[in-house]
């Protein structure tokens, strides 16, 4: 089988693999890299379990291939507390039940990154809206629309939160 | 949720009543959950699935021989080596028998016919795609009832000569005597139709396995996504010892790890379990299969698919006098259902709901047809989400025909508080409630008044509002042993606590979480009842080799059937710690009193013991005579069942030109007894209501009339996003069940089964003047468009 070499940067480190052509993202980062966390829910880019940040931006890492995100700067839920200290997001989820079986919750997370980079002060239909690529079974999405307000407050009162340092990642 | 709970324990104990933080987050929110498709073994290898692109067909040849030439590629099962371990069919968990694999004849689109093993992932679906297989079409039945006529061809050829029909069973409840001559003698009678469609559970992770047979130590261990770990283990030893197979009960391991989302889509056992099993002890490798969500929504078994025929007679002022219904329930080609074994139509008869009737009869028969295996629940306790519908449909109906409001017809027709236990025509005895309360909370909360005059004006203007009410009855928590037995086991359930020495306890439990929370709220139980901190107590579920015996979560029974067994268990402990502080307070074991979390001397509370004062002691200072240690067990035989209810009220709005439906507010009111987590049970409520404004509204099943799936990817089985789903509305009335130890009732399944119909009355409220006496769901725009357009409105 032909394979293909990717390197890129993972969560700040640097990762290489020989691939087929063929893989897919996700399963670079699942099953070569054993980054669990980002998860498969199905074939379609419905759910949005997969989705992850490419050089900045949200993707669904079940609709792109490793060789295309070679030379990326990828981020999964892996990379988002720093150190001990959860990511706003992560302890919003947690503060305000903002999941049940889990399964949905880092995609979801890393949505919710993406919109409050691009929308810092969100309504509750705005964030409704930017979460709709991604399916909850669980939660009826209720405790989510919390979670995220509950983040976009404190990531808008502390300049130094890590969402707000990803943004400066040049998303060219 | 504003109604007010009384906590016993401090937030720091964290006992009944406390929103206490989920003690499993912390995994879930970084990525660090356990899922299935997160186990990988050594030289594992994967499974991958050939499947049928018919709905009925000959299997007149399988050729392997492209697939085995691919690199990687180790092995092509069919049905005929199964055959010759004699693993080719299986029971289903209502005693009916399903294929692993076809010798010679499929049943339905996208059912199993192969399995391809491999060392990666990739390989096995290249393996898949080059197996060939020949089919010859044979005649296909979709339409059940279709399915019942003399010349439809008998599908289920593999049973005895005497069942060569397509009819399974016919199961009936009530005076059937009794409700003919009612109805002949009502004022009002109304019949009408009702179709309750197939839909799928669609839980965000699919269903996967990863069987790892050791040769050496003779030892299967199955990782497995299941919602009845236990149950499983007992059927894959039967299995087992009916095919030969050296394969015994205690060397059986079935390891759960995190679910995400069950909803009882993850009861079954599925043909790919097996083939991983059977690939497994062939290989001596452990064999990985994770299915795809083609295969989850094509091939796992399916929910609902009941065609109503219901009849109701009443005075000529509303009060109710009878009900008679009649259905045909579509179970696919084989009757898969996990209903227990006495219920082949579940607890469908639970359908006089929350109305006290004086007579009732329902007869169900089942029906094969070529679909998938049908009739398990999405999160719904065996069938009641089909009763509650029809009945609330049918109550609005006779409401809108007598010019009575919906409200007050159902006020004046509740079973009343003094009534409990009230005993129902069908044979049930509910164990308390008080309907009223509940729907006058829910009416004032929404502002009822004001909405209908809100409705007036705008009908005035030609504007199209509905309000719709559901004031439904659950029945949970599954079941008296006398009559709940899935396959024969019991449906008890267990829980076993160890208090360790330094004060910190670790219980384990027969059932098993998928998202519900039970590491936190089986955690509480155990603080109320013994004054130990949540954070001291470690709850584990979903290994066999250490967790007691248990039937599983399912059908709203974990906290009603494990969670009295926590509790039961706790109070042996503590009746065990008394006698320990007795021994260390020198003083007689009834002079003593228990409060939080120590036992004191009656009249001198300075001198006591606390639980983890009396932990240690058990370890290290116990008594001559009395056994060393502080454990207890309790499997929980539950003398009744269950009954929540609530009322619930949908105010929706329909664009007529494109006949989309928008509920713009829904309030529900529940009330499932005495609460342990109120933030788990709104978070049950608000993900229970979602599930059912989506078979209301977006989600089917259908199949065209070559039995092809029209709706088997996410593309077009439509899930609620969160733009779709309103801001949920919830308030609470608490109603303790007096048979349970601490008063609860479950909650997960309560807004599933109330919130459909409240949706489809307000819809039918909206179009009624419309002449509009039912529409069936999912009511989707083209049906709502195709309403509007046939009657000049636009």
């Amino acid at each position: 089988m032909t394979t293909q070499h990717v390197s890129l940067t993972v969560n700040g480190q640097p990762m290489e693999a020989d691939v087929e052509p063929r893989l897919l993202l996700v399963h670079l980062l699942r099953d070569v890299f054993g980054l669990t966390g980002t998860h498969v829910g199905c074939d379609t880019s419905n759910c949005g379990a997969c989705t992850v940040h490419v050089d900045g931006r949200s993707a669904k890492s079940c609709t792109v291939l490793a060789v295309q995100a070679s030379g990326s700067e990828i981020r999964t839920i892996e990379g988002m507390a720093d150190g001990a200290t959860l990511h706003p997001l992560q302890q919003a989820f947690w503060d305000q039940h903002g999941l049940q079986c889990g399964f949905c919750t880092p995609g979801m997370i890393m949505q919710s990154a993406w919109l409050l980079e691009q929308n810092p002060h969100p309504t509750d239909d705005e964030v409704r809206e930017g979460i709709s690529g991604n399916l909850c079974r669980c939660t009826g999405y209720v405790n989510i629309v919390k979670a995220v307000q509950q983040a976009a407050g404190q990531l808008s009162a502390s300049e130094s939160a890590p969402v707000a340092a990803a943004a400066t990642v040049d998303a060219s | 949720m504003t109604t007010e709970l009384h906590p016993q324990t401090t937030p720091e104990v964290g006992g009944m009543g406390h929103s206490v933080k989920r003690k499993e987050d912390p995994r879930f929110i970084q990525g660090k959950g356990e899922y299935i498709e997160d186990v990988n073994l050594p030289g594992q290898l994967w499974l991958d699935i050939v499947r049928s692109p018919y709905a009925h067909a000959k299997i007149k040849s399988i050729d392997a021989t492209e697939a085995l030439k691919i690199p990687g590629v180790a092995a092509v099962v069919t049905g005929k080596d199964l055959e010759g371990y004699k693993l080719h069919w299986m029971p289903t968990l209502a005693g009916d028998m399903q294929m692993v694999l076809p010798v010679d004849t499929v049943m339905y689109q996208s059912q199993e016919v192969a399995a391809v093993i491999a060392t990666s992932r990739y390989a096995a679906a290249d393996g898949v795609a080059a197996v060939e297989v020949d089919y010859e079409p044979l005649p296909v039945v979709v339409d059940p009832k279709k399915a019942l006529q003399p010349d439809a061809p008998v599908l289920r050829t593999d049973r005895g000569p005497d069942k060569q029909t397509n009819h399974i069973w016919h199961w009936e409840s009530g005076d059937a005597a009794a409700a003919d001559e009612a109805l002949a003698n009502a004022d009002v009678r109304i019949a009408e139709d009702i179709y309750i469609p197939r839909i799928h559970v669609a839980s965000i992770e699919t269903c996967g396995i990863v069987a790892d047979w050791n040769p050496i130590r003779q030892q299967l261990t199955m990782h497995l996504t299941t919602q009845a770990p236990h149950a499983i283990r007992t059927v894959v030893a039967l299995v087992a010892a009916g095919a030969g197979l050296p394969i015994y009960e205690h060397n059986i391991r079935v390891k759960t790890h995190d679910i995400g989302g069950g909803f009882g889509g993850k009861v079954p056992v599925y043909p790919g379990y097996v083939l991983a099993v059977a690939a497994s002890f062939l290989t001596g490798k452990p064999v990985k299969w994770i299915e795809d969500r083609s295969e989850n929504l094509q091939a796992d078994s399916f929910a609902r698919d009941y065609h109503i025929h219901a009849e109701m007679g009443a005075t000529k002022d509303g009060k109710i006098q009878a009900l008679k219904v009649r259905t045909i329930a579509d179970h696919g080609y084989t009757d898969a259902a996990a209903d227990p074994s006495k219920f082949p139509a579940g607890l469908f008869n639970v359908i006089t709901g929350s109305y006290d009737f004086p007579n009732a009869f329902v007869e169900v028969d089942g029906v094969y047809t070529n679909k998938p295996p049908g009739g398990v629940a999405y999160r719904c306790s065996f069938r009641v989400t089909e009763a509650v519908h029809a009945i609330e449909r049918m109550v609005d109906i006779l409401a809108h025909d007598i010019g009575k409001d919906p409200a007050q017809l159902r006020m004046e027709n509740f079973i009343q508080p003094e009534q409990f236990p009230y005993h129902t025509p069908t044979g049930w005895e509910y164990d308390s409630g008080d309907y009223p309360k509940a729907l006058q909370k829910a009416l004032d909360l929404i502002g009822y008044d004001e909405l209908r005059k809100e409705q007036a004006e705008k009908r005035a203007r030609g504007e199209l509002m509905g309000i719709g009410i559901s004031s439904f009855t659950e029945i949970v928590g599954a079941g008296p042993s006398h009559d709940f037995d899935i396959l024969g086991l019991k449906m008890f359930d267990s829980c076993e606590i160890r208090v360790h020495p330094t004060g910190k306890v670790l219980a384990r439990l027969g059932v098993q979480s998928q998202g519900q929370g039970h590491e936190t709220t089986f955690a509480q139980i155990i603080a109320e009842e013994l004054g130990f901190p949540v954070a001291d107590i470690k709850i584990e579920e979903g290994d066999t080799d250490t967790a007691p015996y248990g039937l599983g979560t399912y059908a709203s029974r974990s906290t009603p059937v494990a969670g009295a067994a926590t509790a039961i268990a706790a109070r042996k402990i503590k009746e065990k710690a008394r006698l320990l502080a007795a021994h260390l307070l020198e003083a007689s074991p009834d002079d003593l009193e228990w409060t939080n979390g120590r036992w004191s001397v009656k009249g001198s509370p300075d001198r006591f013991k606390t639980i983890q004062e009396i932990a240690f002691a058990a370890y290290t200072n116990h008594p001559q005579g009395m056994e060393a240690g502080l454990e207890a067990v309790d499997y929980y035989d539950p003398p009744n069942l269950t009954f929540p209810f609530g009322s619930y009220i949908a105010v929706v709005d329909i664009d007529k030109g494109t006949g989309e439906v928008t509920v713009r507010r829904f309030v529900a009111v529940d009330d499932c007894g005495n609460i342990i987590n109120p933030m788990i049970v709104d978070g049950q409520i608000h993900g229970g209501l979602t599930m059912g404004l989506a078979p209301a509204l977006y989600e089917q099943i259908t199949y065209d009339e070559l039995g092809n799936n029209l709706a088997g990817t996410f593309m077009d089985y439509l899930l609620p996003t969160a733009v779709e789903t309103p801001a949920w509305e919830l308030e609470k009335t608490i109603t303790p069940s007096p048979h349970h130890p601490i008063g609860a009732k479950g909650v997960g399944e309560s807004a599933t089964v109330g919130a459909p119909p409240a949706i489809a009355n307000a819809v039918v409220d909206a179009l009624w003047h419309l002449g509009v006496r039912n529409i069936d769901i999912p009511i989707t725009p083209p049906k709502v468009w195709r309403i509007l357009h046939d009657k000049g409105i636009s």
